[in-house]
């Protein structure tokens, strides 16, 4: 079973103590449990690297060499590094002034995208809003019913064309919207490899048809090492305005959270926690570190 | 490399390919050791023989090819788990167009009742490739959807049957139980069902897949990994530590959304992708 890393460098630091006063080398030593202890929760090799790095210098200051309690004192700079890192305003969708505000949900293949399109939908109606949930998947084999059924669920609307063009439907879905004084547009796309050009082109097309105020990059939390790949292109291809991290109901540590903040700089805006409806909530820095350092 | 001698700085970059691969840092390390004691032993001097070395000993350490099980007689049934959205619809759509090309009598059952439109999607996939899909309504139980589909295996003559189960994560003390049941129903109505449990892995999954693998074959008893998603960038090298760990063969892999997209796991196909591009075939 995994360590806390807080007990390994307990052990680390007793083991150095016993050799005497403390020097900067033994720092290095902690340091080493620290990746590791990173990269066993998904860390991206490269993040860690630099984090590592960042968290050492802070070491190195007088603070830990002279602490009584060198372990927990580099878990604190470890933790309010990371919450530093992953930090930022979050949780909130930000209203456009001009109805409909557009939110585009993108990203790999079963991430969670349609379900959290509906959980949107869900938070948004109960906060006054009358959402309208569009239906822009025409590959995967029922992903219009999947929404249909969740919709009825929710008695929110949903807006599809069937097979028809994405650009053409998420189009036609903003004057429905506004013919029917549905203020939130919620648009649900099939997923995607970030390696696919044809289908990251469609998306730029949707994007450019009809400019969404949020772009929101849904990513599953139990993501490797791949996660600083996929987020990096989505980003750079799209502008993403901000990211879901899903399934965090399971026991993963979620590395992935440090690493997409780290390579975007997009803000992880909420967090996925079940497969029903009300599963969502805003996404917490703090929280998040602590559970990545396994604390 | 270019690099004229083997050094320290050469094992590190081979250590840094494989926990870039999600192999994890215990088994990388090992892997390298392991590597280090080849070299002595073959008194290698030549850095660029090295990468090939790595590769032998991780098609080493995932064993032989291994193919599905079937029953020694009447019909094999195929239990599909794992948890959300890792491609098990999908790869039993697959699984099943497969095993019909192969010549065999093949139906899926729609053991997902709680997902919206899993039933649906399952027969989209029955659709396509011809295959009958057993089901009952949405939110029926799991274990009646499976006992129908042991009953019309044995009563209609059919060679395999592959059963869907909805997505659940195995920290999920309830839906890990409700597997075991469904298993129990199986066994009981055919003794030695199902014959095959298939765990699904999405080759994007980092270290968590450990504990997807070591539960799922605590409760399911798991025969066969399926490793998804390998079209894309990641590389799965979490099956590695799993390996190491539970010595659940990988049966198979998923190289995209289509029909065709299905392919026999190759140990050493899979070692020269972790140090190559995707595994596009
Ligand atoms: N446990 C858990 N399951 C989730 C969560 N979000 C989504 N799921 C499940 O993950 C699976 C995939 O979710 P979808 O919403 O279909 O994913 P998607 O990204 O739309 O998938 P594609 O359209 O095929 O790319 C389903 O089984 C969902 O119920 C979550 O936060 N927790
Ligand atoms: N690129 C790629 N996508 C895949 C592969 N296998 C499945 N998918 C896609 O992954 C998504 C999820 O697949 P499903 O078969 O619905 O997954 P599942 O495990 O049945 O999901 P739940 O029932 O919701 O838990 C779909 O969009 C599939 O098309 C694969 O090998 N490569
Ligand atoms: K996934
Ligand atoms: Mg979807
Ligand atoms: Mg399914």
């Amino acid at each position: 079973m995994f360590q806390g890393l807080s007990e390994k460098l307990q052990e680390t630091f007793k083991r150095l103590k016993g050799k005497g006063k403390l020097k900067e080398a033994d720092v290095s030593e902690a340091m080493r449990e620290v990746r590791v202890a990173l990269l066993e929760a998904d860390v991206n090799f490269k993040v860690v690297k630099d984090f590592v790095a960042k968290v050492k210098e802070r070491s190195i200051g007088q603070e830990v060499l002279e602490s009584l309690s060198p372990a927990q004192h580099v878990i604190k700079i470890v933790h309010e590094e990371m919450i530093e890192l992953m930090g930022g305003a979050t949780g909130k969708i930000l209203i456009a002034s001009k109805p409909p505000t557009v939110i585009m949900l993108i990203g790999l293949q079963g991430a969670g995208k349609t379900t959290h399109a509906a959980k949107l939908a869900n938070m948004l109606k109960k906060q006054g809003k009358h959402p309208l949930l569009v239906a822009c998947d025409i590959y995967r084999p029922a992903a219009i019913k999947q929404l249909q059924v969740l919709g009825d669920q929710l008695k929110v609307p949903v807006f599809s064309m069937g097979q028809d063009n994405p650009r053409d439907i998420a189009k036609a879905s903003i004057v429905h919207a506004n013919q029917n004084g549905q203020d939130v547009v919620i648009i649900d796309t099939a997923g995607r490899l970030h390696i696919n050009e044809e289908l990251m082109g469609e998306l730029r097309d949707i994007k450019s048809s009809v400019k969404p105020h949020e772009i929101l990059l849904v990513v599953d939390a139990m993501t490797g090492q791949d996660a600083v790949n996929v987020a990096e292109s989505f980003h750079s291809d799209l502008g993403l305005d901000g990211v879901i991290l899903t399934k965090l109901d399971g026991d993963t540590r979620g590395g992935a959270a440090l690493s997409i903040k780290a390579v975007t700089g997009c803000t992880i805006k909420f967090v996925g926690i079940g497969e029903k409806m009300d599963a969502i909530e805003s996404f917490h820095p703090d929280r998040m570190a602590s559970r990545i350092l396994g604390m | 490399t270019g690099r004229k001698k083997i050094d320290e700085e050469l094992y590190e970059e081979l250590e840094e390919v494989l926990i870039r691969s999600d192999v994890g840092v215990n088994t990388s390390f090992e892997l390298v050791e392991r590597l280090r004691k080849e070299v002595k032993q073959r008194k290698l001097s030549d850095p660029n023989e090295l990468t090939a070395v790595l590769q032998e000993l991780i098609a080493e350490l995932l064993g032989e090819e291994s193919s599905l099980t079937f029953a020694k007689q009447g019909p094999t049934i195929i239990l599909v788990v794992g948890v959300n959205g890792v491609g098990k619809t999908t790869t039993i759509g697959k699984l099943a167009n497969w095993l019909k090309r192969d010549g065999k009598r093949v139906i899926m059952a729609a053991g997902d009742t709680f997902r919206a439109a899993a039933i649906d999607q399952l027969e989209v996939w029955g659709e396509r490739s011809g295959v009958e899909v057993i089901k009952q309504r949405e939110g029926a139980d799991p274990a009646a959807v499976a006992y129908d589909a042991v009953q019309a295996a044995k009563s209609r003559n059919v060679d395999v049957v592959i059963v869907d189960t909805a997505g659940r994560l195995h920290n999920k003390v309830n839906l890990m139980e409700e597997l075991r049941k469904v298993k129990r129903v199986m066994d009981r109505e055919i003794p030695g069902a199902p014959h095959e449990v298939l765990l699904v892995l999405d080759a994007t999954t980092g270290q968590n897949a450990l504990q997807q693998a070591k539960l799922f074959q605590e409760v399911a008893g798991v025969t066969g990994i399926v490793l998804t998603k390998l079209d894309g960038t990641a590389k799965g090298g979490v099956v590695l530590g799993i390996q190491g760990e539970t010595h659940i063969p990988v049966k198979w892999i998923g190289i995209g959304e289509g029909m065709e997209d299905l392919r026999p796991f190759v140990p050493e196909d899979f070692a020269s992708a972790l140090f190559g591009t995707s595994q596009k075939v």
